[in-house]
């Protein structure tokens, strides 16, 4: 195996890989800030104020695009630069490609955001995004693919690291995800407006082939690349055993594949098709939970850093919702399960479980690790992370607490019958029944985003901090070479 | 043809894809050589520190 010394931050390009964490932070604070709205719409109405540019349909894919692309995306740009060129101990193979990835995706998650309010919209879950965005969007991810295939290829380490093939993984699946998903019919050439390829069951079948994949792919692979080089450097040791990452890798991105039609079960799909997504969930069980034990249990030996560390904390917890949203993800697909979950706020509750207790706080880990890093700092103030930390642990469990209260009621009540065979239960009354959990969701919010604003200010200040630093050490050269 | 019928290409599949899982299982554990050179890229993460990156924390 080669070693390389490694001679500088210069040697690699450490700018685009800044730009993007702290684009990251700043999408981070908005989708958050406009998640708790819309969650406060439901418990509150009257924060509609009746415009449809308030309404909770035109905030909501603004909440996801805004989080998912532009906090978690910008995230995975971010560590997916400086992990691929520290691990390949080489630099990006083009700056002007590196630069463009950043300012194009950036432009689509404004642009896709500005159209969602003005009511432009594709409806399709996670991919709203009219089609001159989404051709951005395949131009900026053909670079990004081109840049870090490039990047691997110049290696100076024979090894490629096994973060950057879930690196890979992400990016290669997100590009046949996203191509075929949007492929789209536009009205006319100047309209936003366009129609799909696919219609009625294939329509809905791609589209979850798309969704589930998403997960998949973009909210789980590339964590786990995120998960197996931060958590090994923050806990200072090497992952527990990188056999079993290999045996996680293959299983993990065969098995993801199949199981998007697990969200058609009860459908005009047909009924294999779901049986089989339902299996291949279960079965999606093993390699989850193998990387879940590969992470844990990388702390093996030093688990005193949980007490002391909350860098450590936030990666642990992280694994830990990971661990527990994989068992609840393969048990909702079960047909009986579904039948009682789909439609309902539990299904909401699981995503959140995955998204705020898995992607978000491993992304938070690993920006805490390699922020101070960029800068040549250390962290401006570990209390206020300890204060992250749990604000945003009570706030994930204010949130799915509640909404498997109301997932379940919701289900139980659209089911009931009464002693005449007639449905028991009107569907405004199950809407009021959730009142008390849509306003402990939306106060869940708050925790977390008062959380994300905190870790916000402390990052500014660590990089006012680290620039401080900086600019004094060159006063100093500066001071001594002119005594020389 | 004999591929588009899913009695054939199921069983066919099912075959195909536990012997390239066996594989790599067997790739990944079957061999104690192999083994340690696996495990040795564990500490990839670790070769480019810390000489100019501060580790302040």
């Amino acid at each position: 195996m080669a070693v390389t010394t490694y001679s500088g931050a210069e040697q690699y390009n450490f700018e685009v890989v800044k730009k993007f964490a702290v684009m990251s932070l700043v999408w981070a604070v908005v989708g958050m800030f406009v998640g708790v709205y819309i969650a406060s719409e439901l418990a509150w109405p009257f924060l509609n104020f009746d415009s449809p540019y308030f309404s909770f349909g035109r905030f909501r894919p603004v909440h996801t695009t805004s989080v998912i692309f532009g906090f978690g995306g910008s995230a995975l740009f971010a560590t997916s630069y400086y992990v691929v060129q520290r691990t390949c101990q080489t630099r990006l193979i083009s700056d002007g490609m590196a630069s463009f990835t950043f300012w194009g995706w950036m432009a689509a998650i404004a642009l896709a955001d500005f159209s969602y309010v003005l009511g432009y919209t594709q409806s399709r879950e996670y991919a709203e995004m009219e089609w001159p965005i989404d051709i951005l969007i395949e131009i900026v991810w053909v670079t990004y693919l081109i840049l870090f295939v490039g990047t691997i290829m110049r290696r100076k380490q024979p090894h490629i690291y096994v973060a950057n093939w879930f690196y890979l993984a992400f990016i290669l699946a997100t590009a046949l995800l996203h191509t075929f998903n949007n492929l789209a019919m536009p009205i006319n050439l100047f309209s936003m407006k366009s129609y799909s390829l696919f219609s009625g069951v294939q329509d809905a079948m791609t589209q979850w082939w798309y969704g589930h994949n998403a997960v998949g792919f973009f909210l789980t692979a590339a964590f786990l690349g995120m998960m197996y080089y931060f958590v090994p450097k923050q806990a200072g040791r090497p992952i527990y055993s990188y056999r079993l990452s290999i045996v996680h890798f293959w299983a993990l991105g065969f098995m993801y594949m199949w199981v998007g039609a697990h969200h058609l079960h009860w459908t005009a799909l047909p009924d294999w098709t779901s049986s089989l997504a339902a299996a291949f969930s279960i079965l999606l069980l093993m390699p989850s939970w193998g990387g879940m034990i590969n992470g844990i249990m990388t702390l093996s030996g030093a688990w005193d850093k949980l007490r002391t560390d909350p860098i450590m904390r936030f990666m642990i917890v992280a694994l830990s919702f990971y661990g527990m949203s994989t068992f609840e993800g393969p048990m909702m697909s079960l047909k009986e399960v579904n039948a009682l979950s789909h439609y309902t706020d539990w299904t909401v509750g699981h995503v959140h479980s995955g998204a705020l207790g898995w992607v978000a706080m491993i992304s938070f880990g690993s920006l805490y690790h390699m922020m101070p890093k960029l800068w040549d700092t250390k962290m401006y103030s570990r209390k206020l992370i300890e204060w992250h930390f749990w604000l945003a642990t009570i706030g994930i469990v204010l949130y799915i607490v509640a909404m498997w209260i109301s997932g379940i009621t919701q289900g139980l009540m659209w089911r009931a019958f009464d002693q005449f065979g007639n449905l028991q239960y009107s569907f405004v009354e199950s809407v009021a029944a959730m009142h008390p959990f849509y306003a402990m969701r939306a106060i869940g919010g708050m925790f977390f985003l008062t959380g994300a604003v905190l870790m916000a200010f402390n990052m500014l200040m660590t990089i006012r901090q680290g620039k401080r630093e900086s600019a004094a050490l060159e006063a100093r050269l500066a001071a001594k070479l002119a005594h020389a | 043809m004999w591929f588009s019928r899913p009695e054939n290409t199921k069983p066919l599949g099912l075959v195909i894809f536990f012997v390239t899982f066996i594989g790599i299982v067997f790739y990944a554990y079957g061999s104690k050589k192999r083994s340690d050179q696996l495990e040795s890229y564990r500490n990839i993460p670790f070769m480019d520190d810390e000489e100019d990156t501060k580790d302040k924390q």
